[in-house]
C-alpha cells in the first residue's frame, strides 16, 4: 500500500499544472480519489469532523444492488438464446453466453460515457465525479441485448452531454440520464428497439455458440403479445408458444431488456438499497402501489386485452419493477420532500399502466412515464415546500 | 414543574475524551489578547495603542457602528502589539498581563434603582454587552433594539460537552443577578433551557421561566429552543447568551469590576486522559498552556476552541474564543491514506447512514470510532435526499433553506426560515452531508448578505 502511494506521489507532478500531463490532471484525480480517501481537512471555521459517508460509497451501494439483476439478466440471455436454436447446454455455457453478449454493451457504455466525463471534468476544472458509475450500470440493463453497440454509443453520448453535462453535472440533471439513453435508442432507432426479434439474440455472441433458429420460435415479449393482442383476452406464453403466469414474470426467464426480466432479482437489489437508505422506501413503495391501483382500474372496466391485464401481473412484467426500484429512487431527478415522494412515486406507477393500457403502439410504459414525472417532479416539490411557507406564514400572523 | 419539550430528530456523536468533573491547576498566560472576529458583526475601532497601560476593564477598542459598545481588557497590563492582516484588518490585540490585576471600577446601584437605558449604558461601557448575541443573524446584539424575550440555554448536547452544572454549582448568585439585569432589558421573559431529568442547581434560579428539554444534539442549541418555544418571524429579535458569559454581568453589577474569570474544559481523544477535566481561567488566554505536554505526540493534530461540530480550530499560539466553554484535540488526519475508503468496510468509522456498520457495531458495544479532521470525501453538488432533515429539530426544510442559501434568493431565505438558524444549528447536516458542503461557512455568508439587503 505504502508503494502505491510513494509511486502516485512520485508521478504527481507531472499531471499538475505545467507538467507533461496536465490535460489528464482530472483523471489523474478521480483515480487517485479511487485508490486512496482525499486526506483534505476541514476549515478553519465549520465542523472538524465528518460521517464517513461519502458520494462513492453511496453509488458503490447502488452497483451492489443492480449485481443480481445484471448476474439473472446475463444468464437469462444465454437461456433464451438456446431455446432459440434448441440446443441443451449446462448452466455454465448459459451463463458465458449472457456474459458474451453483455459485456461489450457495459465496456461501451463505460468507455463512452467515462470518456466524456473525463472530457468535461478537465475542461471545468472540477473533481470526476461518480454519477456515471451508475447510468453506465444501468445502460445495459436497460436495453434488449441485440441492440448495435454504436447505437448505444451515440445514445449513451447523447444522454450524457445533453441531459446531463449541460445542466452542471452529477446532481443537477432533471431527466435520468439512463432513461434518456433508453429514450433516445427507442425515437431515433425504434426498429430496432422493438418487435419480436430484439429480444433474443440468435445470432453468435463474439463467435460462441451461433445456430440456427428453431421452428415455432417467436421472440415477443409477454407485454408485446398482449400489446397486439385481436379481442378482449390474451393468454401470453413463452417464446415457444407455451402458456406463462405470475411466477413466471416474477423469476424472469422471459424475452425482455436485459435486466429489467426478473422481478426476484430486482427485488434482492431493492433490499440492498432499502437497508443501505440509499433509496427512498416511499418513493419505491408508492410507485407498486399507483401501478397495482390503476392496473386494478382497468382490471373493472376490462375493455381490451391489456386493460384485463390482472394487476399483479403488471407489477412482475415488462420494466415495472426495475423502473421503480432503480429508475424512479434516483434522488436527483425524483422528488426532494418526503410529501413529494409519496405523490411522485404515485404516479410514476399510474402513469406507466396508463401507457401501457390506452397507447396501442407501445407496449411498455415505464421509461415514458419516469421521464415525465422527472419535468414533474421539481413542481411537486414547489408546492410541498409552498405547504411549508404557507405554514410558517400562519404562524407569523398567529404570533401578532 | 417545569414545562417539558422532546425532540426527536437529531444524532448524539460518541467520542472518546470527555472531561472528568474535577479542576485542574487555574491557567494564566503571560500574554492575552482580544480577537475582533470571535464577536461577529462589529467593526473595531482602536482605542490605545502598543505601550499603553490597561487595568481589567479598560476599553481597548470600540464598534464602529455603536461607539458605544466597548471591548475592554480582560487583565491588567500593557498593549503589546495590534496583529493586523490583509488590508489592515484587525486580527488580535495582544496584552501582557501584569502580576497583580488592577480593576476599572464602575459605579453600579442596585438593580431597582437603574432604568433600562442606564443598565444598558453600564454594561455597553463596561465591556459586557458584546456577550449578547441576537437573532436572527446570530451576530453581537443590537444595542438599539427591543428584545422580544431573552434565552438561556442551560446545557450543552454537542459532542464531549462541559457540563455546565458542574461548572456553574455555587455560583448562582452571579447567574441570579445576571438573570435580573436581562430581565430588565425585555418586557418578555426570560428563557432558561435545562436538560429534562438533570437535577441542576440552576433549576433553583428565580425570575426566570424554566423549560426542559429531552432528545439528541441539537437540543441544547438554543436556537431549537427558541423554535420550539417562540419561534422568531420576522421582525422579531431575540437575544441569547452563554451561560458562563452571564456571569461576567452579574458580577459587573455585583461588584461593579469586571472579571473575566471563567472555567473552560479540556476534552477529546488526544488529550491525555489524567489532562481531561476543568480549567479556571481568564477570557483571552491562549492555547499554548493548556496543550503543554497534555496533548498526543508525534501526529499531527487539531486545536479546537469549542466542540468538534461548531468550534474554530485554532494554531498552538492562538487565543480560545471568549464564548466557548470547551476545547477539543483530535488528530489531523492529514497524513492518513485509506485504501479504496469507498469499498472497505471501515469498522472504526462513524456514520449516521447504513452504508457503514455503525449500527450494528453500536449495538453489539463496539462502539470504538476513531475521527479526525478529514472530510473523508469530495465535495459535490447536493445528490442525497432526506439527510439535513433527520437531524435538523425544526419545521424547515433544511435542503431547501441551504439551496436559498447559496444561491443568495433573499426571499426564499426569509421564507423558509433563515431568521431563525444559527451556522451552529446546521453543524450537524454540515456534519452528515454526502456531498460534504460547508453549509456552516455558506449559512453564515447568507446571514451576513440578507442583513445587508433587509436592514
Amino acid at each position: 500500500m505504502n508503494v502505491l502511494k510513494k509511486y502516485i506521489d512520485k508521478i504527481k507532478p507531472n499531471f499538475e499544472k505545467g507538467g507533461k500531463f496536465e490535460k489528464l490532471h482530472s483523471v489523474f484525480e478521480g483515480f487517485e480519489s479511487f485508490l486512496f480517501v482525499p486526506n483534505t481537512t476541514s476549515k478553519k471555521y465549520g465542523a472538524h469532523i465528518h460521517d464517513a459517508i461519502d458520494s462513492k460509497r453511496t453509488m458503490t451501494a447502488v452497483i451492489i444492488g443492480l449485481v443480481p439483476a445484471l448476474l439473472f439478466g446475463m444468464y437469462n440471455v444465454g437461456h433464451q438464446h438456446f431455446i432459440a436454436i434448441g440446443e441443451t447446454v449446462n448452466l455454465w455455457q448459459t451463463f458465458a453466453f449472457g456474459l458474451l453478449s453483455v459485456l461489450p454493451i457495459m465496456v461501451v457504455s463505460y468507455v463512452v460515457g467515462l470518456g466524456i466525463e473525463f472530457i468535461f471534468a478537465q475542461i471545468k476544472g472540477h473533481e470526476i465525479q461518480e454519477g456515471f458509475l451508475v447510468t453506465g450500470f444501468l445502460i445495459p440493463l436497460i436495453v434488449p441485448v441485440d441492440t448495435p453497440l454504436w447505437m448505444i454509443a451515440i445514445a449513451t453520448a447523447f444522454a450524457v452531454i445533453f441531459a446531463k453535462e449541460v445542466f452542471g453535472g452529477t446532481g443537477m440533471n432533471i431527466f435520468n440520464v439512463a432513461i434518456v439513453t433508453r429514450v433516445f435508442l427507442f425515437f431515433a432507432y425504434p426498429t430496432a428497439m422493438s418487435g419480436d426479434t430484439v429480444w433474443v439474440r440468435t445470432k453468435s455472441a463474439l463467435g460462441y455458440a451461433g445456430g440456427e433458429q428453431i421452428n415455432g420460435f417467436t421472440g415477443a415479449t409477454p407485454l408485446g403479445q398482449i400489446g397486439t393482442a385481436e379481442g378482449t383476452m390474451a393468454q401470453i406464453t413463452d417464446t415457444l408458444g407455451n402458456p406463462i403466469g405470475f411466477w413466471d414474470g416474477f423469476l424472469g426467464l422471459i424475452p425482455g431488456s436485459i435486466g429489467e426480466t426478473s422481478t426476484l432479482a430486482i427485488l434482492l437489489g431493492a433490499v440492498v438499497l432499502l437497508i443501505t437508505g440509499v433509496a427512498s422506501w416511499k418513493t419505491m413503495f408508492s410507485v407498486f402501489a399507483g401501478g397495482a391501483f390503476m392496473g386494478f382500474i382497468f382490471n373493472l372496466s376490462g375493455f381490451n386485452a391489456v386493460a384485463n391485464f390482472p394487476w399483479y401481473m403488471h407489477l412482475v412484467f415488462g420494466g415495472f419493477a426495475f423502473g421503480a426500484v432503480f429508475m424512479a429512487t434516483d434522488p436527483v431527478t425524483s422528488a426532494r420532500t418526503e410529501t413529494g415522494k409519496w405523490i411522485y412515486g404515485f404516479l410514476v406507477g399510474i402513469i406507466a399502466i396508463l401507457i401501457r393500457v390506452l397507447n396501442p403502439g407501445y407496449p411498455e410504459g415505464m421509461m415514458l412515464s419516469i421521464l415525465l414525472m422527472n419535468a414533474f417532479a421539481p413542481l411537486i416539490d414547489f408546492y410541498v415546500v409552498d405547504a411549508n411557507i404557507k405554514r410558517r406564514m400562519k404562524r407569523a400572523q398567529l404570533n401578532k | 414543574m417545569a414545562h417539558l419539550i422532546k425532540t426527536k430528530r437529531g444524532l448524539d456523536i460518541k467520542i472518546e475524551g470527555k472531561a472528568k468533573e474535577t479542576l485542574g491547576r487555574t491557567i494564566h498566560s503571560d500574554i492575552v489578547a482580544l480577537v475582533p472576529d470571535y464577536f461577529v458583526g462589529i467593526v473595531p475601532k482602536m482605542l490605545v495603542k502598543p505601550g499603553d497601560a490597561v487595568k481589567a476593564g479598560t476599553p481597548v477598542f470600540h464598534d464602529k457602528t455603536f461607539a458605544d459598545m466597548n471591548f475592554v481588557s480582560p487583565v491588567s497590563g500593557t498593549i503589546v502589539d495590534i496583529v493586523r492582516g490583509e488590508r489592515r484588518k484587525i486580527l488580535a490585540v495582544t496584552i501582557k498581563r501584569d502580576a497583580k490585576t488592577d480593576y476599572e471600577t464602575f459605579s453600579v446601584k442596585s438593580l431597582a434603582e437603574l432604568s433600562r437605558d442606564q443598565i444598558k449604558e453600564l454594561m455597553l461601557a463596561a465591556g459586557v454587552w458584546p456577550f449578547i448575541k441576537q437573532r436572527p443573524y446570530d451576530i453581537v446584539a443590537d444595542p438599539t433594539k427591543q428584545p422580544n424575550s431573552i434565552f438561556i440555554s442551560g446545557f450543552d448536547s454537542s459532542p464531549l460537552a462541559p457540563d455546565y452544572d458542574f461548572i456553574l454549582g455555587g455560583k448562582e448568585k452571579e447567574l441570579q443577578c445576571g438573570i435580573d439585569v436581562l430581565s430588565k432589558l425585555t418586557d418578555g421573559n426570560v428563557h432558561l433551557g435545562l436538560k429534562a431529568g438533570n437535577r441542576s442547581p440552576l433549576a433553583e434560579l428565580k425570575n426566570v421561566q424554566i423549560t426542559e428539554y429531552d432528545g439528541p444534539h441539537p437540543v441544547g442549541n438554543v436556537g431549537i429552543q427558541i423554535h420550539h418555544t417562540h419561534p422568531i418571524n420576522k421582525g422579531d429579535v431575540y437575544w441569547t447568551i452563554n451561560i458562563q458569559n452571564l456571569l461576567f454581568i452579574g458580577r459587573l453589577f455585583l461588584n461593579g469590576t469586571v472579571d473575566f474569570s471563567y472555567t473552560v474544559a479540556l476534552t477529546g481523544p488526544d488529550v491525555n486522559e489524567d489532562a481531561r477535566r476543568y480549567y479556571k481561567t481568564i477570557l483571552g488566554v491562549s492555547i499554548t498552556p493548556f496543550i503543554k505536554s497534555n496533548v498526543s505526540v508525534g501526529i499531527p493534530l487539531r486545536y479546537i476552541t469549542g466542540n468538534v461540530l461548531t468550534g474554530m480550530k485554532l494554531n498552538e499560539d492562538e487565543y480560545l474564543h471568549p464564548c466557548a466553554s470547551q476545547i477539543t484535540v483530535i488528530e489531523e488526519g492529514s497524513e492518513t491514506h485509506e485504501i479504496l475508503g469507498w469499498a472497505m468496510p471501515r469498522f472504526d468509522k462513524f456514520s449516521a447512514s447504513n452504508l457503514f456498520l455503525t449500527k450494528i457495531l453500536g449495538k453489539l458495544g463496539l462502539n470504538n470510532f476513531k475521527y479526525d479532521a478529514r472530510i473523508l470525501g469530495g465535495e459535490r453538488p447536493i445528490i442525497v435526499s432526506n439527510e439535513y432533515d433527520k437531524v435538523l429539530p425544526m419545521d424547515i426544510l433544511p435542503e431547501f433553506l441551504i439551496k436559498a442559501m447559496i444561491t443568495g434568493n433573499i426571499d426564499k431565505m426569509e421564507a423558509l426560515g433563515a431568521y431563525e438558524i444559527a451556522p451552529e444549528d446546521l453543524a450537524l447536516c454540515e456534519f452528515v452531508c454526502t456531498s460534504k458542503l460547508p453549509i456552516q461557512e455558506i449559512t453564515r455568508k447568507a446571514l451576513d448578505n440578507l442583513k445587508s439587503e433587509v436592514e
